[in-house]
């Protein structure tokens, strides 16, 4: 689905429904470089099962018009003009990586339009590897390839995607690809490497919160997504094994089953 | 810094899978079963949906046929791939995926003869249409591009006339028409040439060939290079439109990158159904594991074998693009650094007498209408498989009577030669054969 956000035009996928304001709204937010294609494994299902679903473009990426958007604070604001934008009162948002900053921020920010919030591999801040934060800027494609490496566990490296055929490096390097390696993945790194305020947002966080993280995720170590989760109040840690940081697609049932649960007892659709 | 992702030799033995979920079973296991179970109603709507990622159906996906899957589109640098029965229905499957009745496809004339067969009669029935352009002839491509065409199709290396497409200029022709290019790399396999590096969109394969190298088993393959943006313009609908067979989806704006492969397998494995056995996915798995090391051989008997023949007194001409006098020499020694592949035609002095004599006095070469055996192969097309053509549709296939087709296989090279030897003797003098 198009519409305009800050005049703007956005494009955001809603899992092969229609969007419906009438039904509890839940907005994906993707990760550095990627798009609302990797959330495919999780939007669809809710989408079909009394939700509506925006897995968002953020702007300067997918289909949304640029450019995108230089700190994860502007990102977070703008989740919020999406929400009003598409005239609904309030959301649950999920997050993943870079997302999950938007998502913390978004929420501390505008509580009130926030009932629950889903992180996937979320930690309280970003740092970049300095070499891959150039080689981004720069454009440089090697940058991609560095990404996807360290993003992926076993799964990614040796295979068994959960959808039969699909590859899961090459999968999410083309979506970094097809977008802009310079004016998307470099912008949201030097966001994330400037982006100081997450375990402050994380306190300010009222409503219930779960951190999703695998084992073997070496962009943000358990350690991380659990010293993250006890800056929120009300928040739950779930870790899943064999799993490195793309969580949403190398453990698409297990992230989708513990996601169902908590998005359905904090944010019930009738 | 450099990513430590895995290199292609290691992709090729351990690509697609991962031990540690199957019991520890070091080899690839065969999983025999038709089904699968659910773990109850709602994961079975929500597989069905494609809500899930999981299989349902061996018609539709099977764990041993996903590592075979997930190992070729490591290999070839592709974001997805679908594996079929055969190389022919991985290519049916391709263009029914993209095109509806009434759409035009721009195709190489110098393809394997089943693909020219699919193009010239069996797809016009389907309201399908083909226009055939010579290999060399660029310009055509571009001239052959109707309002209604879909895709350009083509193998990088011509059979049996070993000409060349023009991949880098074609696909800027294909850019600018904003089409994709599907290449049919089977006699090129990963080891040789990347396609989709160099701007195709689709490769398919017949992994019954080089792939598999050991010629026991049918199969074939299309592999997706998640590059191609089908939204950009309304050319696409049956990858854009919302696809009343799965709830409205629109299989682009869902699974961008890969919306090719799931379009195919959700609804072209689904309703034509032409999907490889397990057994043969781990057959072809078997050969993919020593890729590399059998096409090095391939490629070094291959330029061996070009030197004796053009040696050879018995020998009219030779075509391989690894000759200098080869009008495709450049272009082949660009994107084929590693080799021109296996593939030889030559000319025997006595024409067709001396064709069917030299081909009925070898003894290892087998004589067949395979290629890519790891064993070397040969055919004598005017005799066998071009044998009810006359002369002037022999030269429109650029055909000609001496022509002898030869798969070079990795046997020791004196042994083949040696082989040829008895061929070329018994071809010099046709008529004492003949009469014996
Ligand atoms: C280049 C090429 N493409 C496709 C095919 C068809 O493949 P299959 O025989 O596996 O159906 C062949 C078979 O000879 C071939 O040589």
């Amino acid at each position: 689905m198009k519409f305009t956000v800050n005049k703007k035009e956005v494009f955001a996928s809603t899992g092969g429904r229609p969007f419906d304001k009438k039904k509890p709204l839940i907005i994906f937010i993707h990760g550095s470089g990627l798009s609302h294609i990797t959330w495919v494994l999780q939007t669809r299902y809710f989408a079909f099962h009394g939700y509506s679903v925006l897995a968002i473009d953020l702007p300067g990426h997918g289909y949304s018009e640029g450019p995108a958007l230089e700190s994860i604070e502007e990102q977070g604001k703008w989740i919020a003009d999406v929400i009003d934008s598409v005239g609904v009162k309030e959301a649950s948002l999920v997050g993943h990586s870079q997302g999950c900053l938007v998502v913390m921020e978004c929420a501390s920010q505008f509580p009130d339009k926030i009932r629950s919030i889903g992180l996937m591999g979320g930690a309280g801040a970003i740092p970049m590897n300095p070499e891959l934060l150039e080689l981004a800027e720069k454009g440089d494609p090697k940058a991609v390839d560095l990404m996807m490496d360290w993003a992926h566990g076993p799964a990614g490296h040796f295979g068994g995607h959960p959808v039969p055929g699909l590859h899961h490096i090459n999968l999410g390097g083309s979506i970094v690809i097809n977008g802009s390696v310079k004016n998307a993945l470099g912008v949201d790194f030097r966001a994330c490497d400037n982006y100081k305020n997450g375990f402050e947002a994380a306190k300010k966080i009222k409503c219930p919160a779960i951190n999703i993280l695998g084992d073997r995720d070496r962009m943000c170590p358990v350690k991380e997504g659990k010293k993250l989760a006890d800056n929120i109040k009300d928040s739950e840690v779930e870790v899943i094994e064999n799993c490195g940081h793309m969580i949403l697609l190398e453990e698409a049932g297990k992230s989708l089953a513990i996601l169902k649960k908590f998005i359905r007892n904090n944010h019930p659709a009738e | 810094m450099d990513p430590k992702t895995y290199k292609f030799d290691t992709i090729s033995l351990h690509g697609g899978y991962m031990p540690s979920k199957n019991a520890g079973s070091r080899q690839v296991p065969i999983y025999q079963t038709t089904s699968y179970l659910f773990d109850d109603v709602d994961h079975a709507a929500a597989l069905f949906n494609l809500e899930q990622g999981g299989h349902i159906y061996s018609r539709i996906s099977n764990p041993t046929v996903q590592v075979l899957e997930e190992r070729v589109a490591a290999l070839e640098g592709g974001t997805a791939a679908l594996a079929t029965a055969s190389g022919m229905s991985a290519i049916f499957l391709a263009i029914m995926t993209l095109c509806n009745t009434g759409d035009h496809v721009v195709v190489s004339s110098q393809l394997y003869g089943g693909t020219v067969n699919l193009f010239r009669l069996t797809l016009p029935k389907f309201g399908i249409k083909a226009t055939f352009v010579k290999p060399r002839d660029t310009e055509g491509f571009k001239k052959a591009i109707q309002e209604n065409t879909k895709c350009i199709f083509g193998e990088l290396v011509g059979n049996p006339g070993n000409e060349l497409m023009n991949m880098p200029e074609i696909v800027k022709i294909a850019n600018e028409a904003g089409i994709p290019v599907i290449i049919d790399s089977t006699y090129q396999t990963p080891y040789l040439f990347k396609p989709l590096e160099h701007g195709a969109d689709i490769v398919v394969h017949s992994l019954t060939k080089w792939m598999a190298g050991h010629g026991s088993s049918m199969a074939g393959i299309l592999v997706e290079g998640g590059k191609f943006d089908w939204l950009k313009t309304d050319k696409f609908p049956t990858m854009t439109e919302p696809y009343e067979g799965y709830h409205g989806l629109s299989f682009a704006e869902e699974f961008g990158p890969v919306a090719f492969t799931m379009k195919a397998r959700a609804e072209g494995m689904r309703d034509m159904g032409p999907c490889l056995s397990p057994q043969n996915a781990w057959n072809v798995l078997q050969g993919i594991e020593t890729l590399s090391v059998r096409m090095e051989k391939h490629c070094s008997n291959a330029l061996k074998m070009v030197e004796y023949l053009s040696n050879h007194k018995s020998v009219a001409w030779v075509s391989h693009a690894s000759l200098k006098d080869n009008p495709d020499y450049e272009l082949a020694k660009t994107l084929l650094p590693k080799g021109t592949g296996s593939m030889i035609a030559f000319g025997i002095k006595g024409g067709k007498e001396a064709g069917a004599a030299f081909i009925d006095n070898v003894k290892l070469a087998s004589h067949l209408a395979n290629v890519g055996d790891t064993r070397t192969l040969v055919i004598h097309p005017a005799s066998a498989t071009h044998s009810q053509m006359d002369e002037a549709t022999l030269k429109l296939a650029n055909m000609s009577h001496d022509m002898i087709r030869l798969s070079v296989g990795i046997e020791d090279i004196d042994d083949i030669i040696n082989d040829f030897e008895d061929g070329f003797r018994a071809a010099e003098k046709p008529r004492l054969v003949a009469n014996k």
